[in-house]
């Protein structure tokens, strides 16, 4: 222990950290939010998530008696991306479709053998619109699965192809796996914004609404001591849960680490200071929990799942929103972040990227000093 | 030492002003105000009188508009905080720090030397009787502990002023008198202490006091100066029976200003030169015996008297019928909440027009009595009755023949007046033409005309309880359950909401009433005495007194008594 006789200052700071650490702690909620949620958030995105639909549950209606009509329909048969259940005529295929039996209804029309030796030949797809992703997916795998089966047949019969190749590519792709290598780096970037912002939202409205802090500004402590004792215990448990998720990430999940611990260690440290700054700032201005925890999860949570780049790329959203995903800090952790897991260090995109989540951090605790003044009213 | 003894004040402001946004008049306006070593200052006056404003700027934490406070020499903003005791209404205490956690923080940021702690420590927690406790969460203390531990911190360094923002406010009688007896000691040993408090009665044992009211100070000084002013005009008159129509009838007379029910007597306070009333003129039975003022008496006189003795409500409430069945019975009432029981075996009944009080300290079981007697909690045994109504079988017909007045300001605060008697009325069924009556005469009863359209969290506290009042009579209850209705108010408001209660209590209504001040238990025919979820006493003011064994002292003296003896009942049993 540090004496205050002879180190005032530091004896101070020594007894805000203890005291900050032990309610660390003894609260459950901060374990809650700082290791399991991480874990259930990787599982979430290791597991549950899957960018890609795998094998669908349809009915197939057969209209045309044609060769080509019942090859198309051995090609749907045998497709991994649909397992045949039903067979029959439209009509009876329907009211399975309602009694969500089967997601949808392949339909090979009438006149269909004709159509192709015209040089056409279209199969209807009929999905339930309710399940909007679903519906759109079958009815791109089932066009896909007839592009297929169209191209074979022409370079069976020795003619050239004309395959749909944009469409083609979607098969060769393991989204699977691929998604996953994405997905689960990422989520580190969700937990961190959750760490450094929604926790540390709470802390200083928790002081205020306890009264604990109208008795802190009656000592000699300043405000800026304060909140460097505010700062540094979430910052450890921002690391540390970080650390927590890379392992799960390499371990459990596979995701290959192709950079250094120590470039991931400076991303992440990096990425602390605004998101701790944006915590404190949204604590210090509000004083209300609740307030608080709702304005880090519209401003710091949201952003982060939605505008970063984490699920939805930047380059396909509408130019005003590209313009917004400036101002998220995370939009400069994700590309680091996947970077240093999937291709390994390179400084030259970390660097730049560093240096704008500094200067967010300098602006974001400037302004949090400036609402920590050692007044009530 | 050859100095003169008149000492530099460790603190002083003069001339401090300040507003706050939405609030029509300034929280403080123009206060001065100085505190001498060694001695014991009161601040007093009722909620919203801007105690905690002045508190908070001579702390340094708020910046007045106007004027200067001044600490130790210097501008409280940047004074030595390592001389300042501050202990705020809510302790500042960390919950999840253990009693001793909390005790090494606030000396670290004090700076109080390792070598002097461990003395330091030892005489504290000698002091406030935590030594057992140092290793227990503050957050699982009791509130008389948790203030004491809050009073600890903010002496870890002996302090040269030491500020108190209402550390008598919502603990026992008990606890607030082992912390005054501490405190007191305090300043024996130089320390300037500022002790705000809403009790007047706390203020006679102050060296000094500063009466504040509505921003402003209304008077300073030694307390037996102002209350020496009173001198000649209190009188008691003994009473043989039906006191509070005795009393209604004496505050009606031109020459009292304020009265009040004291055992088997009343107490009335005359106008300035004006000679007692007769006792035949107001029904007394016997003649009046000058008594000691009190400082409150000295409050209401400079507030210009308190409201004579006929109740407005009264006047328009009909005449509850005569009936054979209690008002209002418990049997037995038992809850638990796991292994804690919050009341045990509560039994007693109300008759039609009594007065009966529920009274003990925070926590020991009043409001669990209450809301299982309201029907909003399920007793998990026993049972009650509501006007002949069994809480079982007919709860609804028991809560519709009771008015309920919450502890805390129950109403919408986002509603008007106006929109939240319109409410209550729907809610308690009135149809239209009846709701528009109801509402029109509350609203003449209440005075609450000027504040029809405001939000009713905007209110003076004082507006508020008369609304909480008007809304909880509303459909002419038989039966009223008055939870804490007089917390916080000033005297005057006080008195007027005893003068509607035994105004509805001449016209048959029956009243459960909680209350924290004692000489508010003297009103009720019937007292319980609650304590740590027992019922340890029941009867009559007078009777309790008996008990007790404490003669004529007030109420306080035999409510005290009667704790301390069944601490000492249960620790026998324990140690048996």
């Amino acid at each position: 222990m540090i004496d205050p006789a002879s180190h005032p200052r530091l004896a101070r700071f020594a007894a805000m950290m203890s005291k900050e650490t032990r309610q660390i702690l003894r609260d459950p909620s901060t374990f809650l939010i700082a290791f399991l949620l991480p874990v259930m958030l990787l599982f979430l995105m290791g597991y549950g998530v899957n960018l890609d639909a795998t094998s669908t549950r349809v009915g197939m209606a057969v209209e045309d008696d044609s060769g080509e009509a019942s090859s198309l329909a051995g090609a749907y048969a045998s497709s991994r991306y649909f397992d045949v259940v039903e067979t029959g005529p439209l009509q009876r295929l329907r009211k399975s479709l309602v009694s969500d039996d089967i997601r949808a209804i392949i339909v090979i029309p009438q006149d269909f053998g004709r159509d192709v030796a015209a040089g056409g030949g279209e199969v209807r797809v009929i999905t339930d619109g309710s399940l909007p992703n679903t519906a759109s997916f079958v009815a791109g795998q089932a066009e896909g699965v007839r592009a297929t089966w169209a191209a074979q047949r022409a370079s069976d019969r020795g003619m050239a192809a004309d395959p749909p190749i944009d469409l083609l590519s979607r098969f060769w792709f393991n989204p699977e796996l691929a998604s996953r290598n994405f997905l689960v780096p990422g989520s580190i970037a969700i937990v961190m914004t959750m760490i450094g912002s929604l926790l540390t939202a709470l802390v200083v409205a928790r002081e205020w609404e306890r009264g604990t802090l109208e008795a802190l500004m009656a000592t000699p402590i300043g405000m800026g001591e304060f909140l460097l004792t505010k700062v540094i215990p979430y910052f450890a448990l921002g690391i540390v849960s970080m650390a927590l998720c890379t392992l799960l990430a390499i371990f459990v999940f596979g995701v290959p680490f192709r950079g250094s611990v120590f470039a991931l260690f400076l991303i992440a440290s990096v990425y602390l200071v605004p998101a701790l700054g944006q915590g404190l700032l949204i604590s210090s201005a509000l004083k209300n929990q609740f307030v608080a925890s709702q304005v880090a999860l519209l401003t710091a949570f949201l952003p982060t799942m939605l505008l970063s780049g984490f699920v939805f790329e930047i380059a396909s959203m509408p130019k005003p929103i590209q313009a917004l995903t400036y101002i998220v800090p995370a939009r400069y952790l994700i590309p680091q972040i996947q970077t240093v897991f999937i291709a390994g260090d390179d400084w030259g995109l970390f660097l730049p990227d560093m240096a704008i989540l500094l200067a967010f951090g300098a602006v974001l605790f400037g302004l949090c000093l400036r609402f920590t003044r050692r007044r009530i009213a | 030492m050859t100095e003169p003894v008149a000492l530099a004040p460790v603190a002083s402001a003069k001339g401090l002003t300040k507003r706050f946004d939405g609030l029509d008049r300034p929280a403080l306006d123009d206060v001065a105000i100085t505190i001498a070593p060694g001695e014991m200052t009161g601040l007093v006056g009722p909620d919203g009188a801007g105690k905690t404003t002045l508190i908070r700027i001579l702390a340094g934490l708020i910046d007045p508009d106007a004027g200067e406070a001044t600490v130790g020499g210097r501008p409280a903003t940047v004074q030595d905080r390592n001389a300042l005791g501050y202990m705020p209404q809510r302790f500042g205490l960390y919950e999840d720090l253990t009693v001793r956690e909390n005790l090494d923080l606030y000396a670290d940021l004090r700076a109080l030397p390792h070598d002097e702690r461990a003395d330091r420590f030892a005489t504290l927690l000698d002091f406030t009787d935590l030594d057992r406790f140092q290793a227990r969460l503050a957050g699982k203390l009791s509130g008389g502990m948790k203030q004491k531990l809050g009073l600890a911190c903010a002496l870890t360094r002996e302090p040269r002023l030491l500020l108190l923002d209402e550390p008598g406010v919502g603990v026992d009688p008990v606890s607030r008198r082992e912390l005054w007896a501490m405190v007191s000691q305090l300043a024996g040993e130089g320390i300037g202490i500022l002790w705000s408090t809403a009790y007047l009665d706390e203020a006679e044992k102050c060296d000094t006091v500063f009466l504040l009211n509505e921003g402003k100070i209304l008077a300073s000084g030694e307390p037996d100066e102002l209350t020496g002013q009173m001198d000649g005009r209190v009188v008691r008159y003994p009473v043989a029976s039906d006191r509070r129509r005795v009393l209604r009838e004496a505050l009606d007379e031109d020459s009292v200003i304020d009265g009040m029910v004291q055992g088997d007597s009343i107490r009335l306070l005359l106008k300035d030169g004006a000679d007692a009333p007769p006792a035949s003129a107001i029904d007394a039975s016997g003649e009046p015996r000058q008594a000691r003022p009190r400082y409150e008496d000295a409050f209401v006189d400079l507030l210009g008297g308190g409201p004579g003795g006929t109740s407005a409500l009264a006047a328009r409430y009909p005449e509850v019928p005569a009936s054979d069945k209690p008002a209002i019975e418990a049997h037995g009432l038992t809850r638990r909440f796991g292994d804690f029981t919050a009341a045990h075996d509560i039994r007693f009944s109300v008759g039609r027009g009594q007065v009966f009080g529920l009274l003990g300290p925070n926590g020991a079981g009043k409001s669990t009595t209450f809301k299982m007697l309201c029907g909003l909690l399920t007793p998990s045994e026993g049972t009650g009755t509501v006007n002949g109504f069994d809480l079982r079988t007919a709860r609804a017909d028991a809560r519709q023949s009771l008015g309920y007045m919450a502890q805390k300001f129950s109403l919408y605060a986002d509603l008007s007046v106006r929109q939240n008697l319109a409410f209550f009325a729907g809610a308690y069924g009135l149809d239209n033409s009846a709701a528009r009556e109801a509402v029109e005469s509350a609203i003449e009863t209440f005075h609450l005309g000027p504040y029809l359209a405001s939000d009713s969290g905007l209110l003076p506290l004082g507006y508020k309880q008369r609304l909480a009042l008007a809304c909880a009579v509303l459909h002419r209850p038989p039966v009223l359950f008055l939870d804490e209705p007089t917390s916080g108010v000033d005297p005057i408001v006080r008195r007027e909401f005893w003068s509607h209660i035994n105004g509805l209590v001449e016209r048959g209504v029956s009243v459960l009433v909680t209350t924290h001040f004692m000489d508010e238990a003297e009103y009720c025919d019937e007292i319980a005495l609650i304590y740590r979820g027992e019922q340890i006493a029941t009867g009559s003011p007078d009777h309790l007194k008996e008990v007790a064994g404490t003669g004529d002292a007030p109420m306080e003296d035999a409510f005290i008594a009667l704790i301390e003896q069944s601490d000492a009942r249960r620790e026998e049993m324990e140690a048996a």
